[in-house]
C-alpha cells in the first residue's frame, strides 16, 4: 500500500529526485498544476502510460484533495 | 482518485509510491507556485504580506503594542508556537491593559482565507464587508500572512 505523505514530506521527495505525477483529468492539469508534475490521468493509467516513469525512483500522485 | 491511482501503480510494479494525499488544493492553499493557464488569475498570495506583527500568547499588551505602533499596521496577530493563528489584537485591545497577557484579551479565533482565493472575489469580500484587511493561513491554521483590499485594488487595477 502507498505511504500516505503531506506537504512536508512531499518536499523532502522531490529534494530527492522523486517524480510527481497528476492523475486528474487533462483539462484540470493543463489549467493548473504544481510545478514539475507530469499528467497520467487515472482512467488513462496503464503500462504504456506507466512506462514515463522511472520505476528506479519515488513516485508521488496527487489528485484534487483528500475526497 | 489519488489511492486508486497509487494502488495502480503499485500493481504494475512500482515499489516506492507515495500519495500526497491533501493534493492540489493544499498546496495552493499554501500559496506556493504553480504552472498552467490558471496561473494567470489573481490570487491573495500575489499581493501577500508576510510583515504583520505577530505576538506570543503570553507577551504584556504593553510590549506588543510598542512593536505594532513602530509598524503599519494597527493589529498584532497572536500566534503559538508552531505559527498556528490563535487571535488578533484590535487597536483598542492593544491600548488597554498594558500589562495583561496577549491571550487574555485578544479575539479568539479571527476569520481566515486561503492564499489560492481569488483576488477580484476576495476584495469584492473585503467592500462588501467594510474591511481592510484579511488574514491569510494554510488549511492547518498556521499563519502565512495578511492581504490589504488597497493592495488587491491597485494589482486589480484600480477598481474601486
Amino acid at each position: 500500500m502507498a505511504t500516505r505523505i503531506d506537504l512536508a514530506q512531499l518536499r523532502e521527495l522531490l529534494d530527492k529526485g522523486a517524480q510527481l505525477v497528476e492523475v486528474l483529468p487533462a483539462a484540470e492539469y493543463t489549467e493548473e498544476h504544481l510545478p514539475g508534475a507530469i499528467n497520467l490521468p487515472l482512467k488513462q493509467l496503464d503500462p504504456s502510460t506507466a512506462a514515463q516513469l522511472d520505476p528506479a525512483r519515488p513516485v508521488i500522485v496527487y489528485c484534487w484533495d483528500s475526497l | 482518485m489519488s489511492p486508486r491511482a497509487a494502488c495502480r501503480l503499485e500493481l504494475l510494479g512500482f515499489t516506492q509510491v507515495y500519495d500526497y494525499v491533501a493534493g492540489k488544493a493544499d498546496w495552493l492553499a499554501h500559496g506556493l507556485p504553480t504552472e498552467g493557464e490558471q496561473t494567470q488569475v489573481p490570487r491573495a498570495k500575489d499581493v501577500l504580506r508576510r510583515d504583520a506583527v505577530t505576538a506570543r500568547p503570553e507577551e504584556p499588551v504593553g510590549v506588543v503594542a510598542a512593536r505594532v505602533a513602530r509598524s503599519p499596521y494597527g493589529f498584532a496577530l497572536v500566534v503559538a508556537n508552531d505559527g498556528t493563528l490563535l487571535g488578533r489584537l484590535r487597536k483598542a485591545m492593544l491600548d488597554a491593559d498594558q500589562a495583561a497577557r496577549a491571550e487574555q484579551v485578544m479575539e479568539a479565533g479571527p476569520s481566515t482565507v486561503r492564499a489560492d482565493r481569488p483576488l477580484a472575489e476576495l476584495a469584492e469580500r473585503l467592500r462588501s464587508r467594510r474591511l481592510r484587511t484579511a488574514i491569510v493561513t494554510t488549511p492547518q491554521g498556521r499563519l502565512l500572512g495578511v492581504v490589504q483590499r488597497a493592495d488587491m485594488e491597485a494589482r486589480l487595477g484600480g477598481q474601486p
